[in-house]
């Protein structure tokens, strides 16, 4: 318990001013029922006993990924392509290359986008317009990644003719665009209303201040909330199940199917073999490093630099 | 300011004023700049219609050949050209019950605990941790509940029902371990840091007089919570309804640990599948059109179901937070 907040008192003995009616006599104060005590007790203990039980499974999942994952980690799993049925070994090289390429494709297409937008719903958007942009990105946020790939399906997999990178790709776009779009406008309408005005009063164009003045200032928060929408699409496995569909081969080419970590640890967890099952708890402890590692540490310097 | 005369002010406003003016405007470096952005704000609007518009398009065979029976059918024979969403609408709102049931009481005791209860510095710490197991990525859960909650349950817990509570239709079958309870108790993991993080927002947003106020009249500490909690309800059902919507789309930890099956069970230790699982497992497999276009049917069904939950809970949030776009959309 807090020093800071005080309990409610059990008992105070209101001391009546002296001297002044002495008639009254003063008031008898108890402290609350035993009833209502144990009640108190109850229900701060039942708090502490969420926070733990809701704590648990982070410790229980990352330690499994550890326990398991850890054995199968060495260069080679990093280094080699996936081997057929039966052969032991092989390694998720073109994977972590294909999360990669996939993530960049999105990042090209997303980031631009995204900021662009940003900027334009905290600088211009007040009117029925910005509103109008503002409610899509949040209906954007809230569409089941899944849906997002059947659409991605309909819109680029049906007129190329094939399953693609750039499928993947866009896919991941759509869903890193509502972070980056919402991120940004907050951002920067969070920089001084100052900074405008003595840019403008300089003599400077509303375009150059937007971009020389208002921009630089937000970008710290900008380039966080790029950085953290592409760790959470690194991540993302339904979108890419019918678009980039994955690959047991080094591809680079961005019209054909590509491999990526989340694809190749939902195969390799669901196939029947033993050794490929443990290959997934070591592509999964790789995955979880790169995602949660990055976003830990970028939350934790912008809740630094961020925090009043 | 105001001490040169406007003569030699430049002649910009006599430009605009001049014959091409209008023209001149439009082209002018300010105007380009802004409708460029207005151009990325448009794209973005365009991609949800066309979301809407291409689900709508591939969902169209199916609806139009089953109307209403394609959410009231039972049946789901792919090879039979028989389709029929309910298991499926059935399985997603079990599992999202399940996942409620569960997190609910433990992410409000824990944001009660964050917000209320802990030091400053605790409540920090933790609330960072809880973010931390909400970065996770979906398919780690999966594994971590096929391989590692699975057996648990088939060893453990679900013998233990069967024995004990296996009157109830809820508890009866056999322990699979993989199953509908299964996929709950995942969900319940994976939805509980948005209600924790939202309702510690929503109770730090809370006058501290509410609190003070109901101490000084004598109530233990509890009944002052239980006096926040009253006035931050609203906010905190935003906040679970928030996660509703996420368990509702949430597809591959469900996928791998629900088993997938399009059979209707009362019992919870059965297998099953939810919207999002079975667009998962069977799109890549799909063969007839029409069975493509009823996936994308349910595709469009969750679709609907998740804007209309977020927006409620959007609305809920803004209400209760006074306006804090930052809180609603920290989900």
């Amino acid at each position: 318990m807090s020093p800071a907040r005080p309990d409610a008192g059990p008992a105070r003995t209101p001391a009546g001013p002296p001297g002044a009616r002495p008639a009254l006599a003063p008031l008898p104060v108890r402290g609350p029922s035993l009833l209502r005590r144990l009640h108190d007790r109850g229900v701060i203990v039942l708090c502490y006993l969420a926070a733990a039980v809701v704590i648990l499974p982070l410790v229980l999942i990352v330690g499994q990924l550890l326990v398991k994952g850890l054995a199968g980690l060495n260069l080679a799993f990093f280094l080699h392509l996936p081997k057929p049925v039966g052969e032991p070994g092989g390694g998720v090289a073109n994977a972590i290359v294909g999360t990669l390429i996939l993530i960049a494709i999105a990042a090209l297409i997303a980031v631009p986008v995204g900021v662009g937008t940003g900027l334009y719903l905290a600088e211009y958007g007040h009117g029925p317009f910005g509103g109008m942009v503002r409610y899509t990105a949040d209906v954007l946020a809230g569409v089941p990644s899944i849906v997002v790939g059947v659409a991605a399906y309909g819109l680029v997999v049906v007129p190329m003719g094939r399953f693609s990178a750039i499928a993947g790709g866009v896919a991941l776009a759509l869903l890193m665009l509502p972070t980056i779009v919402r991120s940004t406008d907050e951002v920067v309408r969070l920089v001084p209303r100052s900074y405008r005005e003595a840019a403008l009063g300089l003599g400077a164009p509303r375009w150059r201040t937007i971009h020389s003045v208002v921009l630089p200032a937000a970008a710290g928060g900008v380039v966080t909330a790029c950085l953290l929408a592409l760790a959470r699409a690194a991540g993302e496995t339904a979108p890419l199940l019918f678009t980039a569909l994955g690959s047991r081969f080094w591809t680079t080419a961005l019209d054909r199917p590509i491999a990526s970590l989340p694809v190749y640890i939902y195969d390799y967890a669901r196939a029947p073999y033993e050794d490929w099952n443990r290959q997934a708890w070591s592509a999964a402890l790789v995955l979880l490093l790169i995602v949660t590692v990055v976003s830990a540490l970028l939350r934790l310097t912008t809740r630094r630099i961020a925090r009043p | 300011m105001g001490v040169a005369p406007a003569v030699t002010a430049p002649g910009a406003p006599r430009r605009l004023a001049g014959r091409g003016g209008a023209w001149r405007r439009w082209l002018s470096p300010d105007e380009v700049h802004r409708r460029a952005l207005a151009l990325c704000a448009l794209s973005v609007f365009a991609v949800v219609v066309l979301i809407v518009a291409e689900t709508t398009r591939g969902a169209w065979p199916a609806l139009h050949e089953y109307g209403g029976r394609f959410l009231t059918g039972t049946a789901w024979d792919p090879v039979a050209e028989k389709f029929g969403a309910l298991p499926y609408l059935y399985g997603t709102l079990v599992t999202s019950a399940i996942a409620l049931a569960l997190a609910l009481p433990l992410g409000v005791g824990s944001a009660v605990y964050l917000a209320e209860i802990a030091p400053r510095a605790v409540g920090d710490a933790v609330s960072f941790l809880v973010e931390l197991l909400a970065s996770i990525p979906s398919i780690v859960y999966g594994i971590w509940g096929m391989f590692v909650l699975a057996p648990f349950l088939r060893s453990i817990v679900e013998p233990w029902l069967i024995a004990h509570l296996g009157f109830l239709p809820l508890f009866r079958g056999y322990p699979f371990g993989i199953g509908v309870l299964n996929a709950g108790i995942v969900l319940a993991i994976m939805i509980v840091p948005t209600i924790v993080s939202i309702s510690r927002e929503v109770l730090l947003a809370m006058p501290r007089t509410l609190r003070e106020a109901a101490l000084a009249l004598g109530a233990t500490r509890a009944e002052a919570i239980g006096v926040t909690l009253d006035a931050a309800r609203p906010g905190i059902l935003g906040a679970v309804i928030l996660a509703l919507g996420r368990a509702l789309g949430e597809t591959m930890a469900v996928t791998m640990v629900i088993g997938n099956s399009n059979h209707i069970s009362a019992s919870l230790l059965a297998p099953g599948a939810t919207m999002a699982s079975v667009i998962a497992n069977e799109f890549t497999e799909a063969t007839s059109s029409l069975h493509l276009s009823a996936l994308v049917a349910i595709a469009l069904v969750l679709f609907a179901f998740t804007v209309v939950v977020n927006w409620f809970a959007r609305l809920l949030v803004l209400w209760a937070t006074g306006g804090r776009r930052d809180v609603a959309g920290a989900a």
